[in-house]
């Protein structure tokens, strides 16, 4: 390069205006920061911060409302579905998603998150799946994987008694109300770029209004699983993307050509 | 000539997770091992010497607390070209 040349600095990469500029409480490594993110930055992308309403559920991510830079409503546990929906039908010109983990919308959720898609509500429904309860201590959720060590399947999960982890994705794709549903994670960056198209293609199916969309995400808790970060993110990848395989589960015929607009 | 960039780390906010660290492809980013931030987290640190960091930001979308900005540079030759366009 010349001295000729002038060289001038842009940024590339900062925080997005929908997420609120204070420290969150969650624990070191945790990908609920990064779900927070790539949502926020959807919404900004979508220009649609100052008309978006999330509701938060019960567990870890019970505080979202304050990290997101948006309005915000908090639910009892597992009933963000049903909030949402009051909020979407009394304001249908308003954004309105719900930010739930598994314990909350795959255990005393799971009615809740099934009518409001039989329903074919409007909403979007950003779902954290890292198989435990994360904020109560590390207890079996009904996503916990078969042998997997909790606090209350200390020996691993056994199928004999509890049965099999359940997959949301695959159940509420069976469901006609629903327009979009997809599962990704976030173990790396190629999977966090592929998770945000996803939750874009989920907003833009509501803002189009077609029905209820919903993203999974595979995600981690190194606190509970008692691994590093690092280790937490190989653990997603080797033993809950084979259980939980990515990829769209429901695309609606007329969601398809918003796959396209990017 | 590869792109240039850096990183601007808020160290307050850095939890040392070390997923930035992780996802970075040229190795340049460690956790610090002589202080701690007010939490108490070691937090990240660019080290970067022989000034290799090309500003790709996987470090930035690795970060579950939206600690880093990344910056890259251009010519303002480029930039110029790009306005004519």
């Amino acid at each position: 390069m010349t001295s000729a040349v002038m060289v001038e600095e842009k940024v590339v990469y900062e925080r997005p205006e929908s997420l609120a500029d204070v420290a969150t409480h969650y624990c070191p490594g945790c990908t609920h920061g990064i779900a927070h993110r790539i949502v926020a930055e959807v919404l900004d992308e979508l220009g649609v911060r100052d008309r978006t309403i999330g509701v938060s559920p019960v567990g870890c991510a019970v505080l979202a409302y304050k990290y997101f830079n948006t309005d915000g409503a908090e639910a009892a546990h597992g009933r963000a579905p049903a909030m949402a929906t009051g909020i979407k039908r009394v304001m249908p010109d308003h954004v309105v998603f719900t930010y739930q983990g598994d314990g909350d919308l795959a255990a005393i959720g799971i009615a809740e998150i099934i009518h409001a898609a039989t329903r074919g509500e409007n909403i979007t429904t950003i779902f954290v799946n890292n198989a435990i309860y994360g904020m109560t201590g590390g207890q079996m959720a009904p996503t916990t994987l078969i042998g997997q060590e909790t606090t209350s399947s200390p020996g691993g999960r056994s199928q004999t008694l509890t049965g099999f982890p359940v997959r949301m994705a695959e159940l509420m794709a069976g469901i006609t109300g629903s327009a979009y549903i997809a599962r990704r994670s976030l173990h790396n960056v190629k999977e966090i770029n592929t998770a945000k198209r996803a939750i874009k293609t989920a907003f833009l199916a509501q803002l189009n209004g077609l029905g209820f969309s919903m993203v999974e995400l595979l995600s981690t808790c190194p606190t509970n699983w008692k691994v590093s970060p690092a280790e937490a993110l190989a653990w997603v990848e080797s033993d809950m993307v084979p259980y939980y395989p990515l990829g769209d589960y429901k695309v609606a015929e007329e969601v398809k050509p918003l796959m396209k607009r990017r | 000539m590869a792109a240039k960039g850096r990183i601007e780390i808020n160290e307050e906010r850095c939890k040392g997770c070390t997923l930035c660290a992780l996802a970075c492809p040229q190795t340049i980013i460690e956790m610090a091992t002589d202080r701690v931030n007010a939490k108490g987290y070691y937090p990240a640190l660019l080290v970067d010497p022989d000034v290799k960091c090309t500003g790709c930001a996987l470090c930035a979308v690795a970060c579950p607390d939206v600690c880093i900005t990344v910056y890259r540079q251009v010519p303002s030759k480029t930039r110029r070209a790009e306005a004519a366009v």
